[in-house]
């Protein structure tokens, strides 16, 4: 990918004037890399298939055209990935990548330290290290993520774990959740633009679901393995199964379907050792499984053991409400926080005709009509995350520090993996744009402007304007007023950067 | 563009003289007047079980169906704190039990949301819009009232928190403090060449600029009120509760020449479906130690405030499968202040029978939230009985309850 970057003599003599004129970090600075300019509209998919456009995606547009662009980015495994991401993952991943072993070594730490017999200087030094796993396991999953969505070729696929991720989020805080982030978060982005039953069976089985929304506990009172252990029911899986994941709070299910729904999954929990069942972490418990028939959503569900809830998760997926809920979410995170109600409903029928495949609904959305009218250019009012991200990128900043971008995500109230609510973040502009957020990006861009994600990747101001593309007059002017050691800082700041 | 919000811009455009930071000016060219009354609001996010705050200890059916999770009897050890011999107080808010003692504390039992929602979002959207049964009102009734007050500073009301919840979004300008410790600490744009180029790019009409305009402007006032506080506190131990040090800044800002009105405050985490008195032993004592420290911080002007806690519903009478309680209906609303006519918990308290119980489950809800909080808006807020329509739309306030000084 990097030996497509041109460099144009043009371009880089006005680099370079700039440089000079900027003087005061000119000595530190990484190479402007020019890109041919693309019309409006391709820039405003580019906008929003990734985090922010870097000169090559520029290029590559120019070069192969936007259609050829968004269908390789709707099929994700055709793009080599970047060398970079892979050289990162190649020393990262792997540490974090076994989470039954991660999960293990927490336990065994555990249990030494019950160990009565232990000195208060050993069991201090067994503290230490229970901590350190912890915030190790933890940070590590959140770089890696942070890694992927920087560098990655394969942006359209990152935008859409974003998108499940706070779909079927997660609290990594919550028990041991943790140890199974990375591997939760890998599930998703393999059914990320497949089939959506695939991938919500995928997230119903994931240990990290089954300890955070408490189903690993849910057991039917009067089963062997209820009595024995004094366990009953528990409805929290079952309710935010079909009222985020699925139907949405409108999509037609009582209180009844709740409770049946939360019968039929009872049983449904996880081994972390991953011996039993197919060694996955997920475990199917006969023994405090409800062995009754139910009925659920005017279904008869006959007794069946795990199959039920396999059943349920069929009956979910292609439920009507779903299709809309889901396309209706689609439409707002890609489209406009009030997505229009024709696009939405196009959607629907889109994935009810597919069976609920992902890459074609996408591929219909991207194409509509109503993605591609002008009034939504530029009208998404980018998260935190999307903003933070999109800096890096739009900056080419080189190498950037993770751990740093962490700390901004924690001071913008939306660190990763950290969103306790089973709805995950919202994306639309009423969550985000307050003042004092405000002066937080504002703060963030003037110190990534300066350097505080890698000092020695000065950012650009070409290059921020280049990949930003169009910028209003009243900006421009603004900027052109300032002295020129803070139009870095500014541009990042401006309202173009903020919005998507 | 609305009037008010007009004018809230228009003050904007003459704060544009606005002085360096460390210069009080400002503040100081403000009245002293400080004697308006207040309003807190604490949400607790994730439906606190109200049954194990405000318990009815005498009642024979609490205890069967709780059997692991029902607080032991008051003479008990850990036992619950009784109140006025029926209903006693979680013995992890020892803290408010002399509240209570003063007639300060109040409880509405048996309080919530007419139209039944089980679902967290959708139940908080329902308390935080002030419409239940609407769910596409685009405002808050925070904002709300705040349009109906005279208006002050620009830290008149104040959210603690870097996001805008539900309750206070909406055409009025709001003032924020980051929570935990150092809402006052430096920021790049306190550079004074910085914060000029930032404020000519947002210096037009549109909702950023008016964020930023905002934003700047509620910071000179609360840097120069909590820069000594950041001082005071950095002293404080290791582990120091962050809705406790929280609690410390919002009642400075209310005493001080900030003259804060109105105040948010949310703690989250309280979906106690597992365990949950290990939970609750956990989030409570910081939950009464903050509303003791804000209570003690307003000091003389405590007399003048009203201090609501509230959560979006309460959880299921019987304790569930894993020593926890699922999604229920009505739960105990919480009355904290000088303005409150305390010791006594109110509402209609229909027992614990299985006949009593809403669905054959739930406390039912015998007072619905908005008369309450229609009260407090009323009767000490003075918001004129012909304004309280633009904050509780179709809701009359009936004057029920009588729980105002």
């Amino acid at each position: 990918m990097l030996s497509r970057i041109k460099h144009r003599r043009g371009k880089l003599a006005k680099c370079l004037t700039i440089m000079i004129f900027s003087s005061l970090f000119w000595l530190n600075s990484s190479v402007y890399v020019a890109a041919k300019e693309l019309p409006v509209e391709e820039m405003h998919i580019l906008s929003r298939l990734s985090f922010g456009a870097k000169s090559v995606d520029l290029e590559q547009v120019k070069e192969t055209g936007i259609e050829a662009y968004i269908q390789s980015q709707l099929e994700p495994k055709s793009i080599k990935e970047s060398v970079l991401l892979e050289k990162y993952l190649a020393k990262h991943d792997l540490t974090i990548q076994d989470p039954i072993k991660l999960h293990q070594s927490d336990v065994t730490l555990r249990d030494q330290l019950k160990n009565s017999e232990l000195s208060i200087e050993q069991e201090r030094q067994l503290d230490r290290q229970i901590k350190a796993l912890n915030s190790n396991t933890l940070n590590d999953a959140i770089d890696v993520h942070l890694a992927r969505a920087v560098y990655s070729n394969r942006q359209l696929q990152e935008v859409m774990v974003d998108f499940w991720f706070n779909h079927f989020n997660v609290f990594g805080q919550k028990s041991a959740v943790k140890f199974w982030l990375a591997d939760y978060e890998n599930q998703i982005r393999q059914h990320a633009l497949g089939n959506f039953s695939n991938l919500l069976l995928a997230t119903a089985k994931h240990p990290a679901m089954l300890m955070y929304l408490d189903n690993k506990n849910n057991t039917a009172p009067a089963s062997p393995g209820g009595k024995e252990n004094k366990l009953g029911l528990n409805e929290n899986y079952a309710r935010e199964l079909m009222e985020l994941h699925t139907l949405g709070v409108d999509g037609g299910y009582s209180q009844e379907d709740v409770i049946a729904l939360a019968r039929i999954f009872t049983g449904w929990t996880m081994d972390r050792l991953g011996k039993k069942g197919d060694q996955s972490g997920f475990f199917f418990a006969e023994n405090r499984h409800d062995s009754e028939s139910k009925l659920f959503l005017g279904h008869k569900i006959v007794a069946n053991g795990v199959k039920e809830g396999e059943q349920a998760l069929q009956i979910l997926a292609e439920h009507p409400a779903t299709a809309h809920f889901i396309s209706y979410q689609l439409a707002q995170y890609f489209v406009a926080d009030q997505p229009p109600e024709s696009l939405v409903n196009h959607l629907a029928q889109t994935f009810q005709e597919t069976q609920g495949n992902i890459r074609l609904v996408m591929d219909a959305l991207i194409h509509s009509q109503e993605f591609n009218d002008r009034q939504y250019y530029g009208q998404k009012f980018k998260t935190p995350y999307q903003y933070v991200i999109s800096l890096v990128r739009l900056g080419e900043i080189k190498a950037p520090s993770f751990k740093r971008l962490r700390g901004m995500l924690f001071q913008l109230s939306m660190p990763v993996y950290r969103c306790v609510t089973p709805d995950g973040y919202s994306n639309t502009q009423s969550a985000w744009l307050n003042p004092q957020a405000m002066l937080q990006r504002t703060g963030l861009a003037t110190a990534i402007a300066n350097g505080v994600l890698n000092k020695n990747s000065q950012v650009q101001f070409e290059q921020v304007k280049q990949n930003l593309g169009a910028i209003s007059p009243q900006s421009q002017q603004v900027i052109q007023e300032t002295p020129a050691k803070l139009r870095t800082a500014l541009i990042m700041g401006s309202p173009e950067a903020m919005y998507r | 563009m609305k009037r008010r919000n007009f004018l809230t811009v228009a003050g904007l455009a003459s704060g544009s003289m606005l002085l360096p930071i460390g210069c009080n000016s400002w503040v100081a060219q403000q009245t002293n007047i400080n004697n308006r009354k207040r309003l807190v609001v604490v949400f607790l996010r994730g439906a606190v079980d109200g049954l194990n705050i405000v318990i009815p200890h005498q009642a024979e059916e609490y205890y069967e169906a709780r059997p692991t999770i029902a607080l032991p009897y008051p003479q008990e050890s850990n036992g619950t704190l009784d109140l006025d011999g029926f209903f006693g107080l979680n013995p992890n808010l020892k803290e408010l039990l002399p509240f209570w003692q003063r007639k300060q504390l109040a409880f509405v039992h048996g309080c919530g949301s007419p139209v039944l929602e089980r679902s967290h979002f959708q139940a908080q959207d329902y308390l935080e819009n002030g419409t239940p049964g609407e769910k596409n009102t685009p405002d808050g009734w925070m904002n709300r009232l705040l349009a109906q007050l005279p208006k002050e500073q620009p830290t008149q009301a104040v959210n603690v928190g870097v996001t805008t919840p539900y309750i206070l979004k909406g055409k009025m300008a709001i003032a924020s403090i980051k929570p935990g410790k150092n809402s006052a600490g430096r920021i790049p744009t306190d550079n004074f060449a910085v914060g000029k180029a930032f404020k000519k790019m947002y210096s037009g009409s549109d909702p950023l600029s008016l964020a930023y305009q905002t934003g700047s402007q509620a910071r000179e006032i609360v840097m120069s009120e909590l820069s000594q506080e950041l001082k005071l506190s950095s002293r404080g131990a290791k582990e120091v509760n962050a809705f406790v040090d929280d609690a410390a800044e919002v009642a400075k800002l209310m005493v001080g020449n900030a003259q804060t009105q109105l105040a948010f405050m949310e703690i989250g985490g309280w979906d106690s479906h597992v365990n949950q008195n290990t939970l609750l032993e956990r989030l409570l004592p910081s939950l009464g130690q903050g509303l003791a420290t804000l209570a003690k911080g307003l000091d003389s002007i405590f007399a003048d405030t009203v201090i609501v806690v509230m959560s979006e519903f309460g959880r299921t009478v019987r304790e569930n499968g894993n020593k926890g309680t699922d999604h229920g209906y009505g739960n105990a609303l919480w009355l904290l202040g000088g303005g409150v006519r305390g010791g006594k918990v109110y509402g209609e308290w229909l027992g614990l029978d299985s006949g009593a119980l809403f669905e054959n489950r739930d406390l039912p809800v015998t007072t619905d939230f908005r008369e309450i909080l229609s009260s407090i808006l009323h009767h000490h807020l003075s918001v004129p009985g012909d304004r309280l329509e633009h904050i509780f739309p179709n809701y009359q306030l009936a004057n029920k309850i009588d729980f105002l000084v």
